[in-house]
């Protein structure tokens, strides 16, 4: 085993032991295991922008669609269809996944500014879509009236509606999944064309590979991995917003993923905790903590614009 | 056998005939140099050759095949690989990295989710044989960004010959080089040429490294064909001397 390699797993050993410890440790310095949860819903979110971003070079600022349409498929199946748990989720996935696949089709061949201002485009008809058709939606006061249900594993019933720590785990399970997921595809061949694009998608044509292709490919499985954390998302607060959907809401994304480190497979969960965190403390101070966060941000990007993690990430792959 | 037959291709941009009715035939083996004065239409050419863009008129065949209006990456499955006059490769990712990519596509991977042990094997056992070929193998696990110009162009070469290509398009692959670089490029150029039979169309500035190593010499000039023919022939043609004298002066 090379240094390098022993490295890493000390990395994700660490990694992992801090996640699964969170719920004993979050108290003592203030926080709650809720708070712990919604990092891990909000950094899937990010490293699903960042399978695309930091591993394929492509810019989407609409993401959010995708994820909200993940929330309002996990709300939506849970009030009108069934009241299971897992069968929201996977319909959740679906429907931002599915989306994602049509209208990756139409967008991969633009590029740069383009591709991202067509992205926010698509995304914000979604936006509207949830805003206004109030009957299905619930329209600007969002999808409400549902709650996420007992997990029944055949020899016992797990509570994760009042027991906040037991949720905490189920969403680390779902987590712990979907980015095992993630890793597997970026050590394949297929997830080293889509570092091979990133890096020069000139060559990366002349060696025969169809990059439009490619490039849908990643963007699909990536808004698969986005309606996940969405319908994720919409569990931990029994509610779908309009706003998860917003144009906004992906420019939180990609910050996450940029002031974490997008070339760092973890450094945009580590940009989703240093978002959540502080916006949870200094909404409590003070109605303008954006700002903080903003400028926070722009020191990042001038200081270390390889993001937190790139800093001790090295060349920082997965 | 003849590798690529191009017949009377014109590449027009608006009112500027950049290529005009150029035909051209390149046998199996064979090493073909492409030469002419700055504006002659050399990378034009080669831009219609490689498929960058469709010819404005004409046909070009490869391997028997008409691939005239197929875009680059259907080109490259079909076995025509190219090296770019600013060297294109993957300037983060190691040496290694960067030639198993042409690997694996190559070996028809490239959407597969897994490969197996003994396919993770082939694959390595052919990089390590391309490393070794262009003389990379001391510099695999260096990022290809980091290394001497000379050295990434023999990567990006590796990097062609990982497709097993029938024709290799090299465009200017001495272009920027110094006088140790230019010669260990072109003795690489020639083992690819004479030992392993490689057949190689190349756009070259350096007469010394042109009349090293083509076969025969295709001259261009204001986009048409001027000359054909072997270096002997090409050095003593009248018109061939008047074209770059002219430019000259």
């Amino acid at each position: 085993m090379s240094a390098e390699q022993a490295r890493r797993l000390v990395v994700l050993a660490a990694i992992w032991i801090v996640l699964l410890l969170a719920p004993f440790w979050m108290a003592p310095l203030g926080g709650y295991t809720a708070l712990a949860t919604r990092v891990l819903v909000l950094g899937l979110a990010a490293m699903s922008v960042n399978f695309l971003l930091g591993f394929t070079g492509v810019l989407s600022f609409g993401h959010a669609a995708y994820f909200g349409l993940g929330a309002y498929g996990a709300g939506l199946t849970l009030k009108y269809l069934a009241l299971s748990t897992p069968l929201s989720l996977l319909l959740g996935m679906l429907l931002g996944g599915v989306a994602g696949a049509i209208l990756g089709a139409l967008i991969v061949r633009r590029r740069g500014v383009y591709f991202a201002m067509v992205t926010i485009a698509f995304g914000q008809v979604f936006y509207y879509i949830a805003f206004q058709w109030s009957s299905l939606t619930g329209g600007d006061d969002g999808l409400r009236g549902f709650s996420r249900q007992p997990l029944d594993l055949g020899f016992v019933r797990v509570d994760i509606l009042s027991s906040a720590n037991n949720f905490y785990y189920f969403v680390l399970v779902c987590f712990a999944l979907a980015v095992a997921v993630m890793g597997f595809i970026l050590r394949s061949p297929y997830g080293r064309t889509m570092i091979a694009i990133r890096e020069n998608e000139r060559r990366a044509r002349f060696l025969g590979i169809p990059v439009e292709r490619h490039i849908w490919i990643a963007f699909t499985l990536s808004c698969f991995f986005m309606g996940f954390a969405g319908a994720l998302y919409a569990l931990v607060n029994n509610f779908a917003d309009p706003r998860g959907l917003h144009y906004s809401q992906s420019g939180d994304f990609v910050m996450m993923a940029v002031m974490g480190g997008m070339r760092n497979f973890w450094g945009p969960l580590l940009g989703a905790a240093v978002f959540v965190i502080l916006q949870d403390y200094l909404s409590s101070v003070t109605i303008n903590w954006m700002s903080f966060v903003g400028m926070l941000f722009v020191l990042v990007v001038l200081f270390f614009p390889r993001g937190l993690l790139g800093v001790v990430g090295g060349r920082g792959r997965a | 056998m003849t590798v690529l037959e191009i017949r009377n291709v014109t590449k027009r941009f608006g009112s500027l005939v950049a290529v005009r009715d150029v035909s051209l035939s390149v046998p199996k083996g064979e090493l073909r140099a492409i030469i002419g004065p700055n504006g002659a239409g050399k990378t034009t050419f080669f831009n219609l050759i490689s498929g960058f863009f469709p010819p404005t008129a004409g046909s070009i065949a490869f391997d028997g095949r008409d691939i005239t209006q197929l875009p680059a990456h259907r080109r490259v499955t079909l076995g025509m690989a190219r090296t770019f006059q600013i060297t294109e490769i993957f300037p983060e990712l190691t040496v290694l990295e960067n030639v198993r990519i042409g690997v694996e596509v190559a070996s028809g991977y490239r959407l597969r989710p897994w490969i197996s042990a003994a396919e993770r094997a082939r694959v390595h056992h052919r990089v390590e044989e391309l490393l070794k070929l262009t003389g990379l193998t001391a510099s695999s696990g260096r990022l290809v960004g980091e290394l001497a110009h000379g050295h990434q162009r023999a990567a990006e070469i590796a990097m062609a010959l990982a497709l097993r290509p029938h024709l290799l398009l090299l465009d200017e692959p001495t272009a920027g080089m110094g006088d140790q670089e230019t010669y260990e490029i072109t003795q690489l150029i020639a083992r690819l040429h004479r030992e392993e039979k490689f057949t190689i169309v190349l756009i070259e500035h350096d007469m010394r490294v042109v009349f090293h190593l083509a076969d025969r010499i295709t001259v261009l000039d204001q986009g048409s064909l001027l000359a054909e023919g072997t270096p002997q022939e090409i050095a003593a043609n009248e018109a061939v001397q008047a074209a770059y004298l002219g430019q000259a002066a």
